[in-house]
């Protein structure tokens, strides 16, 4: 049993924008990449060129169909990794004190040297967002990137997360949710950012922007006017492209 | 809280070398971290004019394909039959004195003998350089089977298409419409581009059967039923025109619409230009009501002209468009039905493009000086964007589908105007500016100019003197004109048949013509194993080089292996398929940023010294030695015109032209791998007209002299082969082919249906089948790599809620889908996303067992499977003799997407039928856990 801190100092996440995610997965090998090198033992595959190969990632991308009783089906791509909760039930139920949260910045954090792989914190997250390496026995998960965001051997518009620093489509931001001000946070105000599965009541910091409505262009007819026939025949249009032409800029009119 | 210390600094890596991606055809730049003098991580390059650093899921997963284990080792000499995959290593020496030992012969007595096929090469101008010094007519490179209709279309009409050719103005536009596309055909850049309009509340559309990638993201999606593309076209232009939402002062003054075009059926020349004595097209002057030529000062064509001239009345190619797409065959009612779009959904999108375009027109405040010497104070845009690839061009319509969408764009105003569509240098570039064809084969002696080109009539197709083809591929011929890409996917099947000749050797490179790169994979497999009487093999030499253990490597005779992108030298070249911006002209380089650890060379070296043994001019000096030490040499040293070579930057005297520079690679490597020069913004619009383009391209070495052109509406060489069809003129097509030029070969873009439709019964076939490639992979490539099969291992078949109830299907079920040509047996999943009657997989995941360093119980061989097995590079027989390519008539394009199946549930199988026997590896099979970190 591991106490979660009363507050922290910022609340450090991310704001991943479901209007814009095109499901590259872009996000999850860069991911994948710069955590085998970084933090803690490397994310490992087994089987890797074999008949069940089996990896740790950090950072997955799941895709989702939206059927709508009326129209066209969806499809939404959905990325996860840790939310890095308020309320993290992944850090209560550490047995060893291993799991932990950030006092400075929030940060969901598993100290290696301590974890057991015991698995019970994977068990308590309702998100799915930890994966206990197979190899080194350990639970591994996002750390957003605690080794680029503050590291002073990165020029500094490269201190972000690798996820959002490789997202092509810019469906992946960055910032501190905690200060109203923030760009992400202006950014979740703006666009109706939504909690992941609030009724749990984990509190994640990370916050998804919805789809946008989508296929509302035949919705409603204001655009007919745009296609009134300026005539009818071709003899018409003949006479219709006479009287054009003379109305452009050095024409007779 | 007593928090554990953690470092949050650490050392990222000792260095960081900048190169050029190659884990697709995108051609990012990346930013490759080093630890021990090995390759830690790798991540997008932030200055670079491609990517801006972002990078995708492939460039990411770089340091697994160059720690493959699938990677060849050394050069391999075949031993046992083949296709069993039997080889023995033998030196490099060993290897290019058994090549010249083969070719010699060939280039001394009938260098046609050689078929030299370039896959996904990016060295292509390189490529087709060796092959034109070595004599053989038969080269090109793979745009055949992918996108030459999309090309092919847009050179024709404007000077240059999608991708390579132009991007979208992504700064201005305000709706992005977006048909068929592979999504590695622009990878990142689209993806940053709708990243960036979405942010600003611009609306993406989506046109494609299926709804995933960008189509997923698109604010509207309209499912349309495959190879009906051009019709929805043809209905937007029906409706624009109706209403007169077209830029009636673009199209007087920048393309040929006022062009007067001879309208009397009995003259040799209907339906060719009125020209002046200098061949100039002519347009008649409103002001002064005369007959000028298009590009006199002063000129205001009249798009409502009429001229009669010798008896023979005149109209302008304005009035045709109109006769042609006003008619109400392209009513949105007479095509919803054909294109599974609801009429009302056609109107929608067609209004909201009119109002897009004349209601939310842009001005920059930018003034310019067209070709006439007109100067204008403003740039006016039509912020509607288009953007397209495979998806509408790999059909037997695709070439006049992707003309109707690039006769859109102009119609609207749109293209090289703010908001629209922007060409990136040396694009525009007519297809006039373009070579023709060549294929006149010497013994002895280089062929007698560049392969491919642009025809303009008959008389520069590539027949002999009694009308055979000249080319192993047919490219060139009756039957695929304006075939500018060859027909890659026809030349094993043609050299197998002896049609039009049998050849000797077949020379490729990275492409997996055993496997996913060929229709009718089965078949083709049989070909290069085929003999003949005598047991001797029906295409007697193969020689193959490839950089990993590919299906194709079993099918060789010879394997010459190449290196990974990260241990080579290569260029980025203006010359070739470049990398630049609308708003710049960019090339770029790869160099070893780590050194090979097995016996293999890069290829575009092998070949320069494949090229020296065989003396061929160029590659050797006056004395017989090899001109160049390697292709790092060939890069910095040749010059393909006086002070033109592979690279524009750094050169001795200036950027673009000027002398080779000894220090030309280092500094690109300085410079972070790339060159970059901008255009002046007065310059950067309007490029095929606006004279400070045209000067700023001259200065560079773009084009020799200014080179202003009108978009050509109308195509004039297609209406010379229609001609021809109609008996004018010597050369004479075939009567068996004279309808099909007739009815396919239109100056004006129409629609046809498919041609599968005419031969596999829609009612027994009523299904349309896809492939598409995922974001994450490329091609066969990246399955060898572990962290990406991780992400697309298996393929099932998608089937829609229609099929998926219809059949009552359930997860974990089986299907049998079967074609006219074959049948396959194949997993099935149901997705609500997509086209009512289509199915689709994705591309190239099943693999052959025994390939790729793979376990033979991979899913990728035990469930993965290729749709290829039920398309066939030839239409079904006629009973009249002939072998009908299943291309398209214009430009002999794979029709890839014409495929029609049918489907039945079947028990499931235990594995995905057919199953091919295990070819031996080359190389073993990769290990079984990976855990490490470099430098530790």
């Amino acid at each position: 049993m591991t106490t979660l801190p009363q507050s922290t100092d910022r609340k450090l996440g991310l704001v991943i924008d479901l209007d814009t995610c095109v499901g590259c997965h872009a996000c999850v090998i860069s991911c994948k990449g710069w955590n085998t090198e970084n933090y803690g033992a490397p994310l490992s595959d087994t089987d890797a060129y074999g008949a069940n190969p089996s990896g740790t990632f950090l950072n997955r991308v799941h895709s989702y169909e939206v059927q709508p009783p009326e129209g066209t089906a969806q499809l939404v791509h959905f990325p996860k990794s840790c939310l890095h909760c308020e309320n993290a039930p992944c850090v209560t139920v550490c047995p060893t004190g291993a799991s932990y949260k950030r006092v400075e910045d929030g940060i969901v954090l598993v100290n290696e040297s301590d974890c057991i792989g015991c698995g019970l914190c994977a068990w308590a997250c309702p998100y799915g967002a930890r994966e206990l390496d197979a190899v080194e026995q350990v639970m591994k998960k996002c750390t957003l990137c605690v080794d680029r965001i503050y590291n002073e051997n990165l020029p500094e518009e490269d201190r972000e997360p690798a996820c959002v620093r490789t997202c092509p489509a810019g469906a992946r931001h960055f910032g501190d949710l905690g200060d109203p001000e923030s760009d992400v946070s202006q950014l979740v105000a703006a666009r109706g950012g939504v909690d992941l599965m609030a009724e749990q009541g984990t509190q994640p910091v990370n916050k998804y922007l919805p789809p946008r409505p989508r296929d509302r262009l035949d919705d409603v007819d204001v655009l007919a006017p745009y296609l009134e026939p300026v005539t009818t025949g071709p003899q018409g249009f003949l006479g219709w492209l006479d009287r054009a032409l003379d109305a452009l800029p050095g024409g007779k009119e | 809280m007593n928090q554990p210390r953690i470092d949050t600094s650490p050392k990222v890596s000792d260095e960081v070398r900048r190169t050029t991606c190659y884990m697709c055809a995108c051609r990012c730049g990346i930013n490759v971290h080093m630890k021990d003098g090995r390759v830690a991580y790798i991540e997008g390059n932030r200055d670079h004019p491609v990517n801006k650093g972002v990078l995708c899921a492939k460039g990411s997963a770089g340091i697994m394909q160059v720690n493959a284990p699938s990677r060849l080792r050394a050069p391999l000499k075949r031993v046992g039959p083949r296709g069993s995959g039997a080889f023995e290593e033998i030196s490099w020496d060993e290897a290019l004195d058994l090549a010249v030992s083969w070719l010699k012969p060939i280039r001394d007595t009938a260098p046609e003998k050689l078929a030299f096929f370039t896959g996904r090469d990016q060295s292509q101008s390189f490529t087709g350089w060796w092959a034109q010094q070595f004599g053989t007519p038969n080269f090109a490179a793979h745009g055949g089977f992918c996108s030459v209709n999309m090309a092919a279309a847009g050179i024709y009409t404007m000077g240059g298409a999608f991708w390579e050719f132009g991007q979208p103005d992504w700064d201005h536009t305000k709706l992005f419409i977006l048909f068929g596309v592979a999504e590695d055909h622009d990878s990142n850049p689209i993806k940053m581009g709708i990243g960036e309009i979405k942010a600003r509340g611009a609306r993406v559309v989506g046109v494609n059967p299926i709804r995933s990638g960008y189509n997923a993201v698109a604010d509207d999606w309209l499912g349309i039923t495959p190879g009906t593309d051009g019709l929805l076209i043809l209905s937007l232009v029906h409706l624009l025109l109706k209403a007169g939402k077209v830029d009636l002062d673009y199209l007087a003054r920048f393309t040929n619409a006022p062009v007067l075009v001879n309208g009397d059926p009995k003259s040799p020349e209907h339906g060719l230009f009125l020209r002046d004595d200098d061949g100039k097209e002519l347009v008649m002057d409103r002001a002064s009501g005369k007959l000028a030529p298009f590009d006199q000062p002063g000129v205001r064509p009249d798009l409502a002209a009429r001229h009669r001239r010798a008896g023979i009345t005149h109209r302008t190619v304005f009035q045709h468009m109109a006769e042609r797409y006003l008619d109400d065959r392209y009513a949105p009612e007479a095509v919803a039905g054909e294109t599974g779009i609801p009429a009302k959904k056609i109107r929608a999108l067609a209004a909201e493009i009119a109002r897009v375009a004349f209601d939310e027109a842009i001005t920059l405040e930018r003034e310019w000086t067209d070709f006439r010497g007109e100067t204008h104070k403003v740039m006016t845009g039509r912020p509607v964007s288009f953007h397209a690839m495979r998806g509408i061009s790999a059909h037997s319509n695709g070439f006049q589908t992707a003309r109707a969408l690039h006769v859109l764009q102009i119609l609207l105003g749109s293209v090289e105007t703010p908001g629209g569509f922007r060409f990136k240098p040396p694009y525009p570039k007519p297809a006039t500016a373009h070579p023709k064809p060549h294929c006149k084969a010497t013994p002895g002696a280089p062929l007698d100019g560049p392969h491919l080109g642009y025809v303009q009539g008959p008389d520069d197709l590539c027949l002999t003197a009694d009308g055979s083809p000249v080319r192993i591929d047919k490219a060139y011929t009756w039957e695929n004109p304006m075939s500018a890409h060859g027909l890659m996917h026809m030349v094993i099947s043609n050299a197998h048949a002896g049609d039009p000749y049998r050849i000797d050797t077949l020379f490729m490179y990275m492409a997996n013509m055993s496997w996913n790169s060929s229709m009718n994979t089965g078949g083709v497999m049989q070909m290069l194993t085929d003999t003949d009487d005598n047991g001797d093999y029906v295409i007697p030499r193969i020689i193959y080089s490839d950089a990993y253990s590919s299906e194709m490597v079993a099918y060789a005779d010879l394997i010459l292996p190449d290196t990974t992108y990260l241990e080579r030298h290569d260029c980025i070249s203006l010359l070739d398929r470049p990398i630049c911006e609308a708003d710049a002209a960019a090339d770029a380089i790869r160099w070893p940023v780590v050194q090979p650890d097995r016996d293999v060379r890069g290829f575009q070296s092998v070949l320069l010294d494949l090229g020296a043994r065989l003396g061929l001019p160029g590659m050797v000096d006056e004395g017989g030695a090899a001109k160049y030490a390697d292709y790092a040499d060939y890069i910095v040293n040749h010059e393909r015109k006086p002070g033109i070579g592979p690279l524009a930057g750094w050169r001795t005297g200036g950027d673009g032209r000027g002398a080779p520079n000894p220090r030309q690679i280092d500094r690109y490597i300085e410079n972070g791998g790339f060159w970059v020069s901008h255009i002046p913004d007065a310059a950067a619009y309007y490029k095929p007209w606006n004279a400070a383009y045209q000067d700023w391209a001259v200065k560079l070495g773009l084009f020799d002299s200014p080179q202003p052109y009108l978009f050509q509406l109308y195509v004039e060489p297609l209406r010379r082969f229609q001609l021809a069809a109609e008996g004018h003129g010597e050369r004479q097509p075939p009567e068996h082919l004279r309808e099909r030029i007739k009815a396919t070969l239109d100056p004006l873009p129409i629609w046809y249906a498919p041609f599968e439709d005419g031969h596999a019964d829609p009612v027994e076939y009523p299904i349309h089948a896809l492939t598409q490639r995922p974001m994450a992979m490329y091609h066969s490539w990246g399955t060898q790599n572990a962290w990406l099969r991780q992400l697309h291992g298996v393929n099932p078949l998608y089937l829609p809620t229609k099929l998926w109830q219809a059949h009552g299907f359930a997860d974990g079920d089986w299907a049998q889908v079967s074609s006219v040509h074959g049948t396959i047996t194949v997993p099935v999943a149901h997705m609500a996303a997509l086209n009512e009657n289509t199915v689709w997989t994705w591309n190239a995941i099943g693999k052959r067992k025994g390939a790729w360093a793979l376990d033979e119980n991979a899913p990728e061989a035990r469930k993965g499977f290729l749709l290829n097995h039920l398309i066939h590079e030839l239409l079904p027989a006629r009973g009249d003799g002939l072998r009908w390519s299943n291309s398209d008539p214009v430009t002999g394009q794979a029709a890839w997407f014409d495929l029609r199946v049918k489907i039945e549930k079947v028990p499931p199988p235990d594995r995905s039928q057919p199953a091919y026997p295990p070819i031996k590896s080359p190389v073993g099979q990769g290990p079984g856990t990976l855990a490490w970190k470099v430098g530790e």
